[in-house]
């Protein structure tokens, strides 16, 4: 790494305006150009593809207040008259309301845009809780085996048996109970993110586990262990990329999962407020119009949904190749 | 060769024959399932529904509201005004075999006044039941009771025999989860007996052979698949695939795609149930709500600027697809009591609203939660969430908690709820059960489903005297003078009362009961 600094000082001097600063960052920019990752992205246009999909895809939702054309959380502006209006080209339709609107009157392209919002933070946040659970228990039970193996994998197996849903109820009960009555939106994220996290850290656990009791006896982790480098450091600076692979395409695939799960738990009366929809709130209201003829109120949620989790899926796909050490 | 030939043709002529008069089995598909089997542990919709078709009441309140003679064949004042007496309908058996007789009436009434019976609080009037002759029984109340035989129509006779021969004679604790040998048996005097029973997923019944009902009634139904489907769009996809006969709770979403396809139709009919929203009225200060000090919800005219401000033709439009009447009552038009002055939906005045608040000294309004079930009412959900936009253009924030009715009823029974929507049917049909419950102070049986702490002395007093009025004028008009109070008060926002669909197989015909509590015996197979 000290070498990486000098190539721009001495090649490519700042010609008096450019601060040093500046000159590290262009050099940093172009060390990326040339890095494995970069090149297997320009490479791949499906991963380019998918990438600025996702981006799309995140950045109207992130912007849903400056560019959706209605606000569907303000509840003063919702009229029961506009509910049930089907997409603009069909009969029937409003050019005011694209996609169409919900029962309640909602736009759908704009509550698709602030519910991807809703969504996509609940699954990040749930989604890295769980990895951080799963990986650090995993690398843990995996590296030490014996009774710390044991203890772990037993607590695993126990939260196995519990299926999302009741832990959610748990949570939220104690939560209710210890802090009385929480602020609903705040409290609601929160409880719903740890939730969705505690429920599916074990999958991470458990594969985590099986790769590092391989990897722990391989020459390079006996090494590192003979120069005396802290375990800790070995596991996570050595033994966690050789896991990376596996760990990368549970989690995109959850991430979709746990956009459900939410959607689920809002049902129970333990998710998000209805007159906040989310994508997955969307999609299970949705399913009950299908038979009376008002696709829409699916379809496009649903599309939604479908789209985000191949994107990110593709992307994670990509991530895996890029970052394995074996296939380097 | 060809004696087999004709044997086989007989044969099928036989079967196509017996098709064409004989019974035919039907699957039956609700939202819900029975709570119990215990018929005297749950006084709840979906439960009566079941126990309807395997245990008997002494009067069967028929689905237009008349009062049927079931294992009672009269009832009369005798010249004491606080007993009835009631003549037994002789000939009938208990799917066990055993007759019924006067001494199984003594019992199970005994039974249904146990306190962990969820039926006392509508027979509490009764003292004790006396046995005249097998055939004849006294039931003497406290007070002159002019609407006994009414308070009857969902109390099952037992067998005493077989409830003392299974342990089962004291009423399951359903609170505790302490059951007993009746929650997953029975043994009725009704039409259909118990073949086998999944809690939650499917229970067989199948025509009692020795029913005293056969020959008078239509007994077109042979076998019942008496199954649950949670899922709103599974339940209808089952009924057009074919796979169910009957739906019971119909979507009103779906209603018009399955009148439009063959083979099928869909029955409409009001139900006796109206859908309100309720209020914390009686507290000093409110938990949810940004107002300091006091609760906006006790000025009256909070209250009745919200019941102007409510669009109940908007959300029979969009909500509900037109299967809801407005209305100004928390009771419907079948009960003794209503008249449709007081009915009729007030008038939408969004301005007049504003003004009215304003005037209570909340021109900006004020927040608060709202808790609504979202599996138990018609769209209750979507009810909520139409209320919640005109609540807002009236500066009222009203923050949704939207539930399953498993969270929801413990919510309001425990004073949880500050601002909620409920649903109340009146199986009595008179005015009382209403007041009793949702109006009178919370106090022993009296006021259980009252969660708005409204208390009014004078009021509970009025109400309690009606149990003992004979004089039915007086009492008319008793009831009125309490409608005159509480709908001047405005302790509950009336929304609508629930129209009811039923969907079916074209060769079926179940009439729309307004208690939604299907009688099958009454039901004839066309083929």
């Amino acid at each position: 790494m000290n070498d990486a600094r000098l190539p721009s000082d001495v090649h490519d001097p700042a010609p008096g305006k450019e601060t040093s600063a500046t000159g590290i960052w262009r050099h940093r920019l172009a060390l990326f150009r040339d890095s494995d990752l970069w090149q297997s992205f320009i490479a791949s246009r499906l991963v380019m593809a998918a990438a600025i999909l996702t981006a799309l895809l995140i950045g109207a939702a992130f912007l849903a207040p400056v560019i959706a054309p209605h606000d569907p959380y303000d509840l003063k502006s919702l009229e029961l008259i506009d509910a049930d209006k089907p997409p603009a080209w069909e009969e029937g339709g409003e050019a005011r309301f694209l996609l169409g609107t919900d029962d309640q009157g909602r736009d759908i392209l704009s509550t698709i845009m602030y519910g991807t919002r809703a969504s996509l933070t609940i699954g990040l946040c749930s989604v890295l809780l769980a990895v951080a659970i799963g990986l650090s228990l995993g690398l843990w039970a995996g590296y030490a085996g014996g009774r710390i193996d044991a203890a772990i994998m037993r607590v695993a197996d126990v939260q196995l048996t519990f299926p999302a849903i009741l832990t959610a109820l748990l949570i939220d009960g104690v939560a209710l109970a210890i802090f009385k009555r929480y602020t609903l939106e705040g409290g609601k994220f929160w409880i719903l993110v740890m939730a969705i996290g505690l429920s599916y850290w074990v999958q991470y656990a458990r594969t985590v586990r099986g790769v590092t009791l391989v990897e722990r006896d391989k020459e390079y982790v006996q090494a590192a262990r003979l120069i005396g480098i802290r375990p800790v450091k070995i596991m996570f600076q050595h033994i966690l990329p050789n896991v990376m692979g596996p760990v990368l395409v549970l989690a995109t695939i959850n991430l979709a999962l746990a956009i459900i799960t939410e959607a689920t738990l809002s049902f129970l009366g333990v998710g998000l407020s209805p007159t906040e929809p989310s994508l997955g709130t969307m999609i299970q209201v949705g399913n009950k119009y299908l038979f009376s003829g008002s696709w829409w109120m699916v379809a496009f949620p649903g599309l939604t949904l479908a789209l985000l989790a191949v994107a990110v899926n593709l992307l994670g796909d990509w991530l895996r190749d890029a970052l394995n050490p074996k296939l380097r | 060769m060809a004696w087999k030939a004709k044997a086989v043709a007989t044969l099928a002529a036989t079967v196509l024959l017996a098709g064409a008069v004989q019974a035919r089995p039907i699957t039956w598909a609700r939202t819900g399932d029975a709570l119990t089997l215990d018929p005297h542990s749950q006084n709840e919709g979906p439960t009566h529904n079941l126990m309807q078709q395997i245990y008997e009441p002494l009067i069967l309140r028929e689905y237009t509201g008349k009062l049927l003679p079931t294992l009672a064949l009269s009832w009369t004042v005798t010249s004491d005004p606080t007993v009835w007496e009631m003549k037994l309908r002789q000939g009938v058996r208990f799917h066990n075999g055993n007759p019924f007789n006067a001494d199984d009436v003594a019992f199970s009434i005994e039974r249904a006044l146990q306190p962990t019976s969820d039926m006392k609080g509508i027979i509490s009037s009764i003292d004790k039941v006396i046995k005249v002759d097998d055939y004849t029984v006294h039931f003497k109340t406290k007070g002159p009771n002019p609407i006994l035989p009414d308070q009857l129509t969902n109390i099952y006779m037992m067998d005493k025999e077989w409830s003392e021969a299974n342990n089962t004679v004291t009423v399951e604790d359903y609170k505790a989860k302490k059951d007993n040998f009746a929650v997953r048996n029975a043994n009725g005097t009704g039409p259909y007996s118990v073949v086998s029973r999944e809690q939650d997923v499917k229970t067989v019944l199948k025509l009692f052979d020795g029913y005293w009902g056969k020959g008078q009634m239509p007994l077109g139904i042979e076998t019942i698949n008496y199954v649950t489907i949670k899922k709103d769009e599974t339940r209808v996809a089952a009924l057009l695939s074919g796979e169910v006969d009957f739906v019971q709770d119909m979507p009103v979403q779906d209603i018009e795609r399955v009148q439009k396809t063959q083979g099928l139709k869909v029955n409409l009919g009001q139900e006796n149930r109206s859908i309100f929203l309720g209020m914390d009225v009686g507290s000093a200060d409110l938990k949810s709500d940004d107002v300091q000090g006091k609760n906006p919800f006790a000025d009256k005219r909070v209250r009745q600027a919200i019941n102007i401000a409510i669009d109940r033709e908007g959300i029979r439009r969009a909500v509900m697809r037109n299967q809801s009447k407005p209305s100004g009552m928390i009771i419907g038009p079948f009960v003794n009591g209503y008249t449709e002055a007081l009915g009729k939906a007030p008038a939408v005045s969004p301005d007049k609203a504003k003004a009215m608040l304003t005037e209570a000294g909340y021109p900006n309004g004020f927040s608060i939660t709202l808790h609504c079930p979202n599996d138990r009412y018609v769209s209750d959900e979507g009810i909520c969430q139409a209320v919640v936009p005109m609540l807002a253009r009236l500066g009222i924030k009203a923050n949704l908690v939207s539930q399953s009715k498993a969270k929801h009823f413990p919510t309001l029974q425990n004073g949880e709820s500050e601002f909620y929507l409920l649903g109340w049917g009146v199986p009595t049909y008179d005015s009382e059960y209403a007041f009793s419950f949702l109006h009178h102070t919370r106090t022993g049986r009296f006021g259980s489903w009252n969660s708005t702490r409204y208390s009014n002395p004078d009021l509970d007093k009025r109400i309690e005297g009606l149990s003992s009025e004979v004089d039915i004028p007086k009492r008319n008009a008793a009831i009125a003078d309490i409608w005159k109070v509480l709908q001047d008060e405005t302790i509950y926002i009336p929304l609508h009362d629930q129209l009811l669909a039923y969907a079916m197989k074209a060769d079926l015909d179940v009439p729309v009961s307004p208690d939604n509590v299907v009688h099958m015996k009454f039901v004839a197979a066309k083929k």
